[in-house]
C-alpha cells in the first residue's frame, strides 16, 4: 500500500516536472519531438534509479557512520557524474543498440537537476532502500508522462499560428502552465 | 567601457533567465515571492563569483579531459559553503528554499559560465562576469517573485496591500510558468527595440 501511495504521490500529485520544478533544462530542451523525448526518458529512467540506489547506500553506510552528512551534496553529484560515464561506456560495450538511442542524451544528465534532486529527496523522507528504488521509478515516469506530453502538444505547436513574440520558447511555458493547470487537479489525490 | 559592457551584459542582451534560459529549475520553484527569490538569487551570485574566480585561477593546471568534473567539484564546495552559512544565519530563508540550495551544483548557469567564459579569460574579467550574470539571475528571480507575489497573494517583499488571499494560482506551479512565458515575451520586445 505504501508503495502504490509513493508511486502515485511522485507520478501525478506532486509531478517532478510540472509541480516540483525539477529538470526543467531538459523538459523545454529536447522536447521538440515525441521521439527524442522518449530517448530522454529512458535514460534518465536508467541513471536515476541506478544514481537512487547508490547515494542511498553511500549516504547510509559511509557519510552517516563517519558523521560527515555534510559532505552529501558534493558526494551524490560526483557519483552522479561517475556513474552517467560508467553507464555510457557499459553501454557502448553490452548494448551498441541501447548506446545508439541514448548516446547523446547521457552526458546532459549529470547536470539533470532531476537526478539529484531525487537522490536527495529519498534520503530526506527517510525512505528504506526499496521505498527509494520505488521513488525513483516512479519519479522517472512522471517526468516521462510530463515531457512526452509536452512534446506531442509542441510538435503540433508548429503548424499554428502564433503571434511573433511568443513564437518558440515563450508559447511552450504557456503550455507548460496550462499542462501543470491540468496536473493540479490532481492534488488532494493522496 | 569593456569591463562596464561585460558587467551589463547579463542584465539584459544575455540575460541568463529571460534570454540563456539557464538555471530554469529555482528560477520556477522557488520564485513564490520576491524575498524568495532575491534570496535564491544572491546566494547563487556568491557561488558564481567564486567559482568563476577559482576555475579562472587554476585552469592551467586542469588536465582538459577531467575539466567538468574538476568544476563540478569547486561548485559543490562553494554550495556547501553556502548551504552551511545560510543554515547558521537564516534558518527562515533555508527552510524556505529547502531542496534547492544543493541543486545550486546542477544550475546549468553556474558550469555554463565556468565552461564557456572563465575557463578561457583572466581572473578579474570572470569575477566581473560572474558578478554581473549572478546579479542579472537574481533581477530576473526578484522580478518573477514580484509579480507573482503581488499576482498571488496581494503582497510585495511580505508588505500586504489586498486584503485576502489574490489569485492563488500565481503561487502555484503553473503560475510559474505562465508568468515568465509572458515575461520571455516582453525582454524579447526590448531587446529587439534595443538592437
Amino acid at each position: 500500500m505504501e508503495y502504490i501511495i509513493i508511486i502515485i504521490s511522485a507520478v501525478f500529485v506532486n509531478n517532478i516536472v510540472l509541480i516540483k520544478f525539477l529538470g526543467i533544462c531538459p523538459f523545454i530542451g529536447v522536447s521538440n519531438k515525441v521521439e527524442t523525448s522518449i530517448g530522454m526518458t529512458g535514460a534518465v529512467t536508467f541513471v536515476m534509479v541506478i544514481a537512487t540506489m547508490v547515494t542511498y547506500l553511500l549516504y547510509q553506510y559511509v557519510l552517516i557512520p563517519l558523521g560527515i552528512t555534510f559532505m552529501r551534496t558534493i558526494t551524490f553529484i560526483l557519483v552522479i557524474a561517475a556513474l552517467v560515464q560508467m553507464v555510457e561506456i557499459m553501454l557502448k560495450k553490452v548494448s551498441p543498440p541501447l548506446y545508439q538511442a541514448l548516446g547523446i542524451f547521457l552526458p546532459l544528465i549529470t547536470t539533470n537537476c532531476a537526478v539529484l534532486g531525487v537522490a536527495v529527496l529519498a534520503v530526506q523522507n527517510d525512505y528504506n532502500l526499496m521505498e527509494s528504488v520505488v521513488f525513483a521509478i516512479a519519479n522517472a515516469i512522471g517526468f516521462g508522462i510530463a515531457i512526452v506530453v509536452f512534446s506531442g502538444i509542441r510538435e503540433h505547436l508548429e503548424l499554428l499560428n502564433v503571434p511573433k513574440a511568443m513564437k518558440g520558447v515563450p508559447i511552450a511555458f504557456v503550455v507548460a502552465g496550462l499542462l501543470a493547470l491540468a496536473f493540479l487537479g490532481f492534488s488532494g489525490i493522496v | 567601457m569593456d569591463q562596464w559592457k561585460n558587467f551589463s551584459k547579463g542584465f539584459f542582451k544575455e540575460n541568463a533567465v529571460f534570454v540563456l534560459l539557464l538555471g530554469l529549475c529555482p528560477t520556477l520553484g522557488l520564485t513564490t515571492s520576491a524575498v524568495n527569490g532575491l534570496g535564491m538569487g544572491l546566494a547563487t551570485t556568491f557561488v558564481l563569483l567564486m567559482s568563476n574566480i577559482v576555475v579562472s585561477l587554476i585552469k592551467r593546471f586542469i588536465p582538459d579531459k577531467v575539466r567538468i568534473p574538476s568544476f563540478i567539484v569547486i561548485i559543490a564546495s562553494f554550495v556547501t559553503i553556502v548551504e552551511l552559512v545560510m543554515q547558521a544565519y537564516v534558518p527562515d530563508l533555508f527552510a524556505a528554499l529547502g531542496l534547492f540550495i544543493p541543486l545550486i551544483v546542477v544550475n546549468c548557469l553556474v558550469l555554463g559560465r565556468a565552461e564557456a567564459f572563465a575557463s578561457k579569460n583572466n581572473l578579474v574579467t570572470s569575477a566581473i562576469d560572474g558578478l554581473g550574470m549572478g546579479l542579472g539571475f537574481s533581477m530576473a528571480l526578484t522580478i518573477l517573485g514580484a509579480v507573482r507575489e503581488i499576482l498571488g497573494s496581494g503582497s510585495i517583499f511580505g508588505w500586504k496591500f489586498i486584503a485576502g488571499d489574490g489569485m492563488i494560482v500565481f503561487v502555484l506551479a503553473p503560475g510559474a510558468f505562465l508568468v515568465l512565458g509572458y515575461l520571455i515575451v516582453i525582454v524579447n520586445k526590448i531587446n529587439k527595440k534595443g538592437a
